[in-house]
């Protein structure tokens, strides 16, 4: 639910709060360091896809690092917040030792907090906007461990909190798409009393957090949680069911459902269209995480196969080409490497991922960009001509662009290739929809801030109107999609 | 959901089942696919529908056994479950009133290819089916065919039944007799290529469907990309029906094996 800047400063008020702020000093609370998060060794974890990688906050290191948060009077924290968590108001129940307490405030705006608390470029938000950093130039109160630690909390107390509901309106939405946007749509609707079925294409749910996001850095088992929590909160789920092929939305509209949600994601990979890519060996990094991660490839048990190979590059420099490298490392390959254009300064990678992957081995030839692929005789990739590159004037994006280097070419052997430079949105809704406005991208035009699209019972968020983002911001916008869907459908079927 | 309520062996490697699908019987239109999978640790592969009744609610495919997969699929029985099915995928074909159709179906591509041919009969078009095989007992849905044809032509390599010879000499019998609007062709991707080669020849527009590698059908993998007219498509949103004549066959076939060791492997181990 939305809070107004008024409650916030009413519920810093209260008498528990007041008492934690005068218990420690300002100064005693800065002369606090920031909180490691422990790592699985690098040599272990790599000996497997399902051992993850950070292994959380204890108890004791929880609430010193929540004894950091100055509780301020102005939380900037939360404008960085693209799902407005009441940072200051979890922390200071971990710092009291209401651990639950702290993980039920995290569930009041955001439906995935094990996940985000995961998986959320924590810097470049809530952390970024710390006090910490702001004003004092040291590093932020560990925001993101702190909320993975009240989630995982929660999670393994076997108390789950069920957010408070509004009584049952009998109102039918649909969500198309089980992923982050979706869920988190579908998180706050069920809050506002709808009733409320998520539709999914595949035979799991959780979209891109279960066929992407490797379990090395997101437990399947954790995304599962999150998801029995929202069906407890009445939430139905229904797999294997694409709306527009499965049954038109008509169809839905006659079984009675009064609005949709379209959450279905940018799962369509993007290619370089370079000589020899169709060459076989020489997939996206949808594919070759889908295998892995939705399929469980890597074990042998999975009829479904994957490729391995000595040498393996991946092309790209995000989020998704460091879990597919990590992903090659963990499939056995001697050499996992990225091959990046630019500089390792640009690379939209979280640093954390990038650290990560040089601990496990991973090779990184940046600058360096793939022009040809070189084929065996059987149609299998075995070598990549790359030419290196240097840095020009600042491009469209604000980054140097990259320039390739004259005479620069040389050969890279490789057995396996994952392509990870960018999905675009999934054409399957768009295409399925009369009347839907669809920009010259293929994403989904809707009216900013409200996310309704150009049929008003239509309203869509996350990649398939952003063409490509992060989890938080998909999470974000089923937020504020489903705020403004309460405001259309409250006017059209509840008012009188 | 997804219960098999009816199951035939059409040989002792060619199997159709009939499966509970009411909302996928409803939808699904001639050239739509579906994506399935059995057992949690099964592998998701695509299949053609080769039919459905709306009124059962329930749609036919026909399934060879080839890997673990397919094997796992013909090992069903009825009352059996498939743990997943998701569709209907795909483009349907474009069915038109075009004139005469030439429709040339090779081993199980002649089950996708029937709703086909039965759409173009019912659009007002003259259907010639050619069905080819190996040899007789890989001849599958020969009455529903002749049934829906205005002409229905076998060939069989070793002549066991029907005339003797490939499918495109009983295709080159039929071009120089008539004028042919359209060819459709479905069935191995070698067969595919040279129909599509004969036809090229005589200019007659050409349809392939083709069964390239997927993991989702959703246009999510890319697993299926081919090569049309140049341009990288995806079989299972763009397709999975393309001019034959732009078709990289070359490419698509060297594809279809891009698996393949890894597919022995995992059968080799199953079989154990």
């Amino acid at each position: 639910m939305e809070r107004s800047e008024e409650y916030i400063k009413n519920e810093r008020k209260q008498d528990w709060r007041v008492a934690l702020q005068k218990k420690t000093k300002a100064k005693d609370r800065m002369s606090i360091e920031r909180a490691l998060m422990a790592e699985t060794e690098p040599e272990l974890r790599i000996k497997s896809q399902r051992i993850e990688v950070n292994t959380g906050l204890t108890q004791e290191q929880a609430i010193l690092e929540a004894t950091r948060c100055m509780d301020c009077v102005n939380p900037t924290c939360m404008e960085g917040c693209p799902v407005s968590i009441n940072i200051p108001k979890f922390i200071k129940n971990i710092e009291r030792g209401e651990i639950l307490e702290a993980a039920s405030v995290l569930k009041e705006t955001s439906a995935l907090p094990a996940v985000c608390g995961r998986v959320c470029p924590q810097e470049l938000q809530c952390e970024q906007k710390c006090f910490y950093v702001e004003k004092l130039n040291q590093p932020a109160v560990a925001i993101g461990y702190l909320e993975r630690f009240a989630a995982d909390f929660e999670r393994e107390s076997g108390h789950l909190a069920t957010p408070e509901l509004r009584p049952s309106n009998g109102i039918k939405v649909a969500v198309i798409g089980s992923g982050p946007s979706g869920l988190s749509f579908a998180g706050d609707m069920a809050k506002l009393g709808y009733d409320v079925t998520v539709f999914e294409a595949l035979h799991e749910i959780g979209g891109v957090l279960k066929y992407g996001i490797p379990e090395f850095r997101l437990p399947n088992a954790v995304v599962d949680v999150e998801i029995e929590s929202l069906r407890r909160m009445g939430v139905k789920f229904i797999t294997n069911y694409i709306v527009g092929q499965t049954a038109s939305l008509d169809d839905l509209k006659a079984d009675g459902y009064k609005a949709f949600y379209v959450g279905s994601g940018a799962g369509l990979p993007r290619f370089m269209n370079i000589p020899g890519e169709n060459a076989n060996g020489i997939l996206s990094s949808n594919e070759y995480l889908t295998r892995v991660n939705l399929m469980g490839a890597d074990s042998e048990e999975s009829d479904t196969p994957v490729l391995r190979g000595k040498n393996v590059v991946v092309v790209g420099g995000g989020n998704t080409a460091m879990d597919s490298v990590r992903t090659a490392k963990r499939l056995g390959a001697e050499r996992a490497m990225i091959v990046y254009r630019r500089s390792e300064e640009e690379m939209p990678a979280r640093v954390e991922e990038v650290h990560h992957a040089k601990q496990e081995g991973v090779e990184f030839l940046t600058l360096t960009n793939p022009i040809e692929y070189i084929a065996d005789e059987n149609g299998r990739v075995c070598q990549m001509k790359v030419q290196k590159m240097e840095l020009g004037e600042p491009d469209a994006s604000g980054r140097r662009r990259p320039v390739p280097v004259e005479g620069s070419e040389y050969i890279l052997d490789c057995e396996v290739v994952v392509v990870a430079v960018g999905v675009s949105p999934n054409p399957l809704i768009p295409n399925s929809v009369e009347g839907l406005e669809v920009s010259k991208w293929g994403t989904i035009e809707v009216v900013k801030d409200k996310m309704q699209s150009s049929i008003p019972e239509m309203f869509a968020g996350g990649d398939i109107v952003r063409g490509g983002a992060t989890v938080i911001l998909a999470m974000g916008d089923g937020r504020k999609a489903a705020k403004n869907m309460d405001i259309y459908l409250t006017e059209k079927y509840l008012s009188n | 959901m997804n219960k098999i309520v009816e199951k035939e062996y059409f040989s002792e490697k060619i199997v159709k089942i009939v499966v509970e699908a009411p909302l996928i019987a409803k939808s699904r239109k001639p050239g739509n696919f579906v994506i399935l999978r059995v057992g949690e640790k099964g592998e998701r592969i695509p299949l053609t529908i080769a039919g459905a009744d709306i009124a059962k609610g329930t749609i036919t495919l026909v399934v060879q056994k080839m890997g673990v997969s397919s094997t796992k699929v013909c090992d069903l029985e009825v009352g059996d479950y498939i743990t997943d099915l998701v569709g209907p995928l795909g483009k349907p074909t474009e069915i038109h009133n075009l004139g005469t159709i030439l429709c040339c179906g090779g081993g199980v591509g002649v089950a996708p290819l029937l709703p086909i041919v039965e759409a173009y009969k019912k659009a007002g078009n003259r259907v010639v089916t050619i069905l080819a095989a190996r040899s007789k007992d890989l001849i599958i849905l020969e009455d529903e065919m002749r049934k829906h044809s205005d002409e229905l032509i076998i060939m069989t390599d070793d002549g066991s039944y029907g005339k003797k010879g490939l499918v495109t000499e009983g295709m080159e019998e039929v071009i120089k007799r008539e004028k042919i609007n359209e060819c459709v062709t479905i069935g191995p991707a070698i067969m595919m290529k040279f129909c599509s080669l004969l036809t090229k020849k005589y200019e007659i527009p050409t349809v392939a469907s083709l069964n390239s590698i997927m993991v989702d059908g959703t246009g999510m993998c890319g697993a299926c990309r081919v090569t049309v007219g140049g341009k990288t498509k995806f079989t299972c949103v763009d397709g999975p029906e393309f001019d034959a004549h732009q078709i990289d066959f070359e490419e698509m076939m060297s594809r279809l094996g891009g698996y393949k060791k890894e597919e022995v492997d995992k059968f080799d181990q199953f079989q154990k």
